[in-house]
């Protein structure tokens, strides 16, 4: 396959970025975007040239290190994959690809399409969590969880904080990744006890941090590679007014 | 305190509420403006009559205008803090499924907004006496200003962006209600469709109905 590359380079957080082209010839439909973009890596190094710099780690879809958006679409334009299982295959020969780092305020670019997610730890870090004595595990059916609810909040938990859902709502609203980190909770009995506190000090860091609103586009829904639900949404705006 | 009345949860909330609210103004509207389609001008000029008049409407009336205002002063708040968020846009686009219209919330509610500034210029300062009228006969108000095809036009096209406008609005309030359901969810997507095609499409039938009268 031959493609024909617009890469956003950027040197650093504070440089102007710009889109830089690049022709790739002999890309195996069997590669991965990522190994495509290795590949391009190694010809501009044995150019001399400054590799593009991209996030990936586990490159099996479940760390929510790569992000890269593709054709405007976070992930590249196949549903329900991360950038890393994203195949050549489902690109045409002679295609131009647009391929940007996301754009969001709480997520400034640090290098060409690598951004500081750190936003998402600053929300986890505000009340994602269960506030237990740590020790030996408990046994596991101490407390009865509803078999519905278990899967709900599996379904919720999930979510690898990728950052796509920002990435593809118009307003750049985190609503999704805060209603699966807050849903994965509010379904459990252990997650009911600080379910006030959880959701105040969330929504209070995600808007401090300067994430838009919610519109109820439902972009997050069809583009989020672990395919999470709005309807969480809905529940993090039902423990939000029963918290007050 | 503050953070509980202008958190983004919240604003969504007051911004739900409102326009349900409004939703729930557009079929009374609506009842009373298809008695413009009798021949006889008393009973909707009666009816004007009553819903200028009698206290408890007067009472909704202020409530009505409050509402209108928070929602379009929140709608432009929270579209002014999405803009913010990200200053930087897709040089390839967004090209992420949506559902219908809500990309355009702003602009068909601005287009709305545009509409009732025209729409109060036509009716309802003739009633505050702003507008040069007769506020005891607003059938023949009507009547005369369906004959102008300009205006016709006019509100033609602003009633198909309302319809875009409330198709997003309808469902979009209930899951910032929280209320989103396995059953119902689905049942309030289809009334979303039904209300945003019945409403418009009934406001528009009598303006053309009117139209046609000259």
């Amino acid at each position: 396959m031959k493609l024909t590359l617009k890469i956003w380079r950027q040197k650093d957080s504070k440089s102007k970025g710009r889109f830089e082209t690049y022709h790739m010839e002999n890309v195996s439909p069997e590669m991965s975007f990522l190994e495509m973009l290795d590949a391009l890596n190694k010809r501009l190094v044995e150019e001399g040239g400054d590799p593009v710099a991209f996030d990936h780690d586990c490159r099996e879809g479940i760390c929510g290190s790569c992000g890269i958006y593709i054709n405007g679409h976070p992930h590249g334009p196949v549903p329900g994959i991360t950038t890393c299982h994203l195949s050549m295959r489902y690109f045409n020969d002679g295609e131009t690809l647009w391929v940007e780092p996301w754009r969001a305020k709480p997520f400034p670019v640090i290098k060409d399409l690598i951004v500081d997610r750190s936003a998402f730890d600053k929300i986890q870090i505000a009340g994602g969590f269960i506030s237990v004595d740590t020790g030996s595990a408990p046994e596991a059916n101490s407390i009865p969880v509803r078999k519905q609810n278990a899967d709900m909040a599996f379904d919720a938990a999930i979510c690898i904080g990728c950052g796509a859902c920002v990435a593809a709502c118009k307003n750049a609203s985190a609503m999704l990744f805060v209603s699966a980190k807050i849903s994965q909770f509010a379904l459990i009995p252990q997650g009911r006890i600080e379910a006030k506190e959880r959701v105040r000090a969330m929504v209070e860091k995600m808007d401090e941090l300067g994430f838009g609103n919610c519109s109820n586009t439902g972009a997050c829904e069809a583009e989020c590679p672990k395919k999470i639900k709005i309807s969480n949404i809905a529940r993090l705006n039902r423990e939000y007014y029963k918290a007050y | 305190m503050y953070k509980i009345l202008f958190s983004s949860v919240s604003k969504k909330f007051v911004m739900a509420v409102a326009g349900l609210f409004l939703i729930l103004f557009l079929p009374v509207h609506l009842t009373i403006n298809l008695m413009l389609l009798k021949s006889d001008p008393l009973p909707f000029n009666r009816a004007a009559h009553f819903m200028a008049s009698f206290p408890v409407i007067k009472v909704f009336e202020v409530i009505l205008f409050i509402t209108l205002i928070v929602h379009i002063f929140y709608g432009i708040w929270l579209q002014i803090q999405n803009w913010r968020a990200r200053p930087v846009k897709y040089a390839s686009g967004q090209k992420s499924e949506t559902s219908s219209f809500s990309r355009f919330m702003i602009w068909t509610g601005l287009t709305v907004l545009i509409f009732l500034i025209i729409h109060f210029f036509n009716f309802f300062f003739i009633k505050l006496g702003i507008v040069e009228g007769n506020p005891e006969d607003f059938y023949s108000v009507a009547h005369e200003l369906f004959k102008i095809p300009a205006y016709n036009y006019i509100y033609l096209a602003c009633f198909l962006l309302l319809g875009f406008h409330l198709h997003h609005a309808f469902s979009s309030a209930f899951q910032t209600l929280g209320l989103n359901h396995r059953i119902w969810t689905p049942v309030i997507k289809v009334l979303a469709w039904v209300y945003s095609i019945a409403i418009p499409a009934g406001f528009a039938t009598i303006a053309i109905v009117l139209w046609q009268l000259k």
